[in-house]
């Protein structure tokens, strides 16, 4: 388990001291964190780390899943594509299922604590069961900005019962009669998928995937998802490659609440044809982190050419090992890439293809763009903010004021 | 020796911390712009015409508001873009007159260009209205004379520099930065506390006021 103390030479002394003075105002308060899966995606990800780290400035945190068989992840799963607006059918049934298992999920589940945070669709009716001393929050990682709209409003119904919800960008919010906070997600520096590696290692991951290190090399880490758009990324890959000598990698693994996985790839494999400069990999978990860290530090330039996003997150840890990044102007992503200052927007495949191409050919502008994107994620995508945010999040909880003197 | 006004007591150290609380508010042209500017909490337009200040510290500062830079380059009203960001944030000493600032500057563009108001921006740009919720906590550092002040000052974070130089002068509406007013009231020095408040801290990154302010304290020992 990390020490906070070791993100002090990453961060500076002041906002570790500044973030233990902070937890101080909270000893006592016990908060627990529930979502759907403990391991793949962001938002376990980011659990894993937090929670500790709350422990350590005082704070009693908890976290916990639901659990589901993978009939009711499928459901979850449209209804995570739908909330990103893509059409979808969801059925009688599966509305039946979603609330089956989340009321198997309450009577199950110990939902002690004076703060409950819940992430994402999945376990949202476990409200029904808030207490009226506790306090609840709804952090929603998703872009609802087109959800559906019968499906939005049945969710409505369970989100307007919670104190206070958690957004990652201004885009994905509307009006509800409940305070919204906007707090971005946040990678982290220490993990073995974002710390310093031995050039050895990175060496090693290449030869590896047989992957040449002595060319050009582009790269797109994200499950294999339609919005993540891996086969737009194959035709930019073609449309550089025309002009350019490069290499595309696109690398990702399984999450386990994510059944559409093997369509998708077999789809990216017909598109990538007998092409062998494209390596499609499917990284085993056990490998996941330092593989996916050193091909990122290996690449000359990295894509995320989403559909949607929630935020996005594998932008800030290819921005924080200070490659150039071209990537969608969708969801949390401009907040982490502002156009020409900390890597290239785009939104179209010919705009991601450009984009790549004048990093490919200007090389000083990319590791400018790569230096200025390091510190952008320093500053504001590093998860000792995304631990002080909760910390005021959960002050907020109890304070109405907009100006709160501790 | 540093002249100690008894009365007075000791500089304590705050820090600051902004938590972003989304409204649910949009614009989608300058009409609704300017409505919801009149409408909205203070502390969302402090959001707008602060947030530039604590969002860059490595880079050169951008638009000094939110309101200039949607107009710009969204509606792509640049006239009124720049006019906007010449609003100089740092000649009001309460939001209220900030906003009525920004208010006038808008109802006289319209005025003058009506043709403004069928400028409609997309569903993903829309002007998004955030407040600041502020928490400010005191520091375990409390100083009574100059070489301790400086000491402090050097190694403060930049969040307690933003507090007492931006948010107590504009958003609590005291008047004068805190380090001004203490450097005059409690140790008598007038004159250097007036160099700190003739600082426009907005033409700064928060860094570079740093050592600005300790620039100036070194320079008054000559």
């Amino acid at each position: 388990m990390k020490k906070l103390d070791e993100y002090r030479p990453i961060v500076g002394r002041n906002i570790i001291r500044e973030l233990r003075f902070l937890g101080e105002r909270l000893q006592g308060k016990s908060v627990l964190n529930i979502n759907s899966t403990r391991i793949g995606g962001g938002v376990a990800e980011i659990l894993i780390n937090l929670v500790p780290l709350l422990n350590q400035v005082g704070v009693e945190a908890r976290w916990d899943v639901i659990s589901g068989d993978p009939a009711f992840f499928d459901v979850t799963k449209k209804i995570h594509n739908a909330l990103h607006g893509r059409p979808e059918t969801i059925t009688e049934d599966d509305y039946q299922l979603f609330i089956e298992v989340n009321l198997r999920n309450m009577e199950r589940m110990d939902l002690g604590g004076d703060i409950v945070f819940i992430h994402d669709p999945q376990p949202i009716m476990l409200i029904n069961r808030k207490t009226r001393r506790q306090k609840w929050i709804w952090r929603c990682h998703i872009d609802i900005s087109r959800a559906d709209k019968v499906l939005f409003q049945f969710l409505r119904e369970y989100i307007i019962k919670y104190d206070s919800l958690v957004f990652s960008s201004p885009l994905f919010s509307r009006r509800f009669p409940r305070r919204q906070f906007l707090i971005s997600p946040s990678i982290d520096p220490l993990s073995d998928k974002n710390r310093e590696l031995p050039e050895e290692t990175i060496a090693n991951v290449l030869n590896k995937y047989r992957i040449d290190p002595g060319r050009p090399i582009l790269t797109q880490i994200s499950r294999f998802d339609y919005l993540k758009d891996p086969v737009g990324v194959i035709e930019t890959f073609k449309l550089v490659k025309k002009y350019n000598d490069c290499q595309l990698i696109l690398a990702g693994n399984k999450a386990a609440d994510d059944p559409e996985t093997d369509k998708i790839l077999a789809e990216v494999r017909e598109a990538a044809g007998d092409d062998p400069d494209i390596h499609i990999l499917l990284i085993s978990p056990e490998n996941n982190d330092i593989e996916i860290n050193a091909l990122q530090r290996a690449s000359t330039v990295i894509i995320q050419k989403s559909i949607r996003e929630g935020f996005g997150l594998v932008v800030s840890e290819a921005l924080w090992k200070a490659r150039p990044v071209v990537a969608s102007a969708v969801g949390g992503i401009p907040l982490q890439v502002e156009h020409e200052r900390t890597g290239i927007l785009c939104r179209t495949i010919v705009g991601a293809a450009w984009g790549v191409k004048k990093l490919l050919n200007n090389p000083e502008y990319a590791a400018w763009l790569g230096k200025n994107g390091k510190e952008h994620v320093r500053q504001h995508f590093l998860l000792t903010r995304h631990l002080r945010d909760y910390l005021l999040l959960f002050l907020a909880l109890y304070r109405d004021e907009d100006i709160i003197m501790l | 020796m540093t002249k100690i006004n008894k009365n007075i007591a000791p500089f304590t150290f705050y820090t600051r911390f902004n938590l972003p609380e989304l409204t649910g508010l949009t614009a989608s042209n300058l009409v609704q712009l300017l409505r919801l500017i009149r409408e909205v909490p203070g502390s969302s337009i402090y959001h707008h015409t602060h947030r530039f200040v604590e969002k860059h510290q490595y880079l050169s500062l951008e638009s000094p508001n939110d309101f200039s830079g949607w107009v710009s380059n969204v509606l792509g009203e640049k006239t009124l873009g720049e006019k906007l960001n010449g609003i100089d944030t740092f000649g009001f000493s309460t939001i209220h007159d900030l906003r009525r600032a920004l208010v006038e500057t808008i109802e006289a563009y319209l005025k003058e260009h009506p043709e403004a108001k069928k400028r409609f921006a997309d569903r993903d740009s829309l002007f998004h209205f955030i407040k600041s919720v502020s928490f400010i906590l005191p520091m375990p550092y409390r100083v009574d004379s100059l070489e301790s002040f400086e000491r402090v000052l050097k190694r403060v974070s930049i969040s307690s520099i933003f507090f007492h130089m931006y948010e107590a002068r504009l958003r609590l509406e005291r008047g004068t930065n805190d380090f001004s007013y203490w450097l005059e009231t409690a140790l008598l020095k007038k004159e250097l506390g007036d160099r700190i408040a003739a600082l426009d801290p907005y033409a700064f990154t928060l860094e570079g006021l740093r050592k600005k302010i300790i620039n100036i304290l070194e320079n008054n020992k000559k």
